[in-house]
């Protein structure tokens, strides 16, 4: 009971609730008695923990009730998933059925217009390939507007000759040898243009249907061979993202394209050339396709009617089979080509090459004649 | 930037416990810090709970009669919560770097410092009274928190004189103090 006693005086003396007297007498107390002073700097030390800890009680109460009191009122928030996702399990219960009703109804209506539109839709031309030379109307439009506007150049054309197909072609050898599709030489003669308008009357020296490579040679007095050739062919393969240029005659002009190497094979999987993402049209048949430092790596021949910028090239390796497998032939000719194994084209501005390969690249329009 | 006269008032009413106050600043400030907190791995909880203590901080400086807050609450409570919640992240070595840095801030850190001796008490003292189990706790919180007085107590608590429930609470505080200090003393 004295325990008691004292600790109520204890905090009575440290709340301030004793009276002078009785302050005094409990001071000297303390003095006299170090075990009660012990007790009331403990004690003291205790209450003042206590304190604080009231004091924090009392406020994350009172911030509790506030938090609380905000979320109520919507001025702050918490996400409030919970009743939003009852609101929509609670719609979708109450309107499963007509969903369902209208789902069905909309199923049924989107498969009777696609057949619909399928019946009366034209049939589509299956081919998912087209061949890059030209057709033939096209070729005749040009005909007559270059016949306009050039007088003073004279069609090497045959007469009575029909037009039957254009594409492009490049020299492989200064001596005027010229690789092009062999799907560009449909008839039985051909002529080639260059950049400068100039036509050239050129023999079909070899067709080879399974590489749909072909040569033409320039049989005509009028050509001076070039002292070089600028690029070269590679032998090797190349690779994935490889930057890659080409030239050709999608029309009178000589038109520029670039891309890149999009896959190592062709259509199909066919090996025997490359897929390119370039932008080719017909016309483009035959034209070479270059990389950064000039070098042919392959023949632009084919692209994919459905996608957008897809095309075929020929890989240039097949350019060196070929010529092996001719020379190895009984006809003469064909010792004579000598490839450009050198490259000139390095490092130099795209604009530089285009200047240097340009006259190299040709027109090759094939007739047949009556 | 000093804060401006209004701010003063609502540390001022911070500081009595004034609940216009904490509702103002509460809601001039929550969102602020709860977007933070979401941004960087935090919960609905881990916000609120950082906020709280921020508010304590906040609090405990508003306090301080000598108390001049040298820049906004706004700055001040972000700058606390950042440290925090970075703290907190670190423990639970989630620590990422996604925490951004291009707000303002304020060194808080000696602040912090105050702040978490005070919470490791209130943590101990809150640990000791509810390990004393009822109707201890409730007596004691009636004395000391709620300074009800011995004569109210045994009203409510349905003894039959003041002086039983002195006796009672005499006994509660004993086992408190030795809850309390054997807990404090390892804490130092």
């Amino acid at each position: 009971m004295d325990d008691i006693l004292l600790l109520e005086a204890i905090e009575r003396y440290l709340n301030g609730d004793m009276d002078v007297n009785e302050r005094a007498y409990f001071e000297t107390l303390r003095k006299s008695t170090p075990e009660i002073d012990q007790m009331v700097v403990e004690h003291s030390m205790f209450l003042h923990q206590m304190d604080i800890y009231s004091v924090h009680h009392n406020l994350r109460q009172s911030f509790q009730a506030t938090h609380a009191k905000l979320l109520e009122r919507g001025d702050i928030n918490e996400g409030g998933e919970l009743t939003a996702k009852g609101q929509v399990i609670q719609l979708w219960n109450k309107y499963k059925r007509v969903t369902a009703i209208a789902a069905s109804v909309g199923g049924v209506i989107a498969l009777v217009i696609c057949g619909l539109a399928l019946y009366f839709a034209p049939v589509v031309n299956g081919s998912q390939i087209e061949q890059l030379s030209k057709a033939i109307e096209v070729i005749k439009r040009n005909q007559q507007v270059q016949g306009n506007l050039i007088n003073q150049v004279q069609t090497k054309l045959p007469e009575n000759a029909k037009f039957i197909s254009g594409g492009s072609g490049f020299l492989i050898d200064s001596k005027g040898f010229i690789i092009t599709n062999a799907h560009v030489l449909k008839g039985s003669g051909a002529v080639v243009v260059n950049s400068k308008g100039q036509e050239f009357n050129a023999s079909i020296v070899h067709i080879d249907q399974d590489k749909d490579l072909a040569i033409l040679k320039i049989v005509d007095s009028d050509y001076e061979p070039v002292t070089s050739i600028p690029y070269s062919i590679r032998k090797g393969n190349t690779e994935l993202g490889e930057q890659v240029f080409t030239l050709g005659y999608p029309r009178n002009d000589i038109v520029y394209g670039e891309g890149y190497l999009s896959a190592r094979t062709g259509y199909n999987s066919d090996s025997l050339s490359y897929q390119i993402q370039i932008s080719a049209n017909p016309g483009n048949s035959g034209g070479p396709v270059f990389n950064n430092s000039g070098e042919v790596i392959g023949i632009l021949s084919t692209r994919q009617a459905q996608a957008e910028g897809v095309a075929f090239a020929v890989k240039s390796k097949n350019i060196y089979r070929m010529i092996e497998e001719l020379k190895k032939s009984e006809d003469t000719t064909f010792d004579r080509i000598k490839l450009p194994a050198h490259s000139l084209l390095k490092g130099m501005e795209r604009k530089q090459q285009i200047t240097r390969v340009e006259d190299c690249v040709f027109y090759v329009k094939a007739f047949n004649s009556k | 930037m000093k804060a401006d006269t209004n701010e003063q008032a609502l540390l001022k009413g911070l500081a009595l416990n004034d609940s216009k106050a904490i509702e103002t600043i509460y809601k001039d400030n929550f969102s602020m810090v709860q977007a933070f907190i979401m941004h960087n791995n935090g919960s609905y909880d881990d916000a609120r709970d950082i906020f709280q203590e921020a508010m304590i901080a906040l609090y405990e400086k508003a306090q301080n009669d000598s108390f001049v807050l040298t820049c906004q609450i706004k700055t001040y409570v972000y700058s606390i919560c950042r440290r925090l919640w970075l703290k907190r992240l670190q423990q639970l070595g989630r620590y990422s770097n996604q925490v951004d840095s291009l707000d303002e801030t304020v060194p808080v850190e000696e602040d912090l410092e105050i702040h978490e001796k005070r919470n490791a008490e209130f943590a101990i003292m809150d640990r000791a009274m509810n390990s004393l189990g009822e109707p201890c706790k409730s007596l004691l919180e009636g004395y000391y928190l709620k300074k009800m007085g011995m004569q109210e107590l045994a009203a409510e608590f349905g003894y039959t004189n003041a002086d039983n429930a002195k006796n009672q609470k005499y006994k509660c505080l004993m086992r408190l103090k030795k809850l309390f200090f054997s807990q404090y003393n390892i804490g130092e």
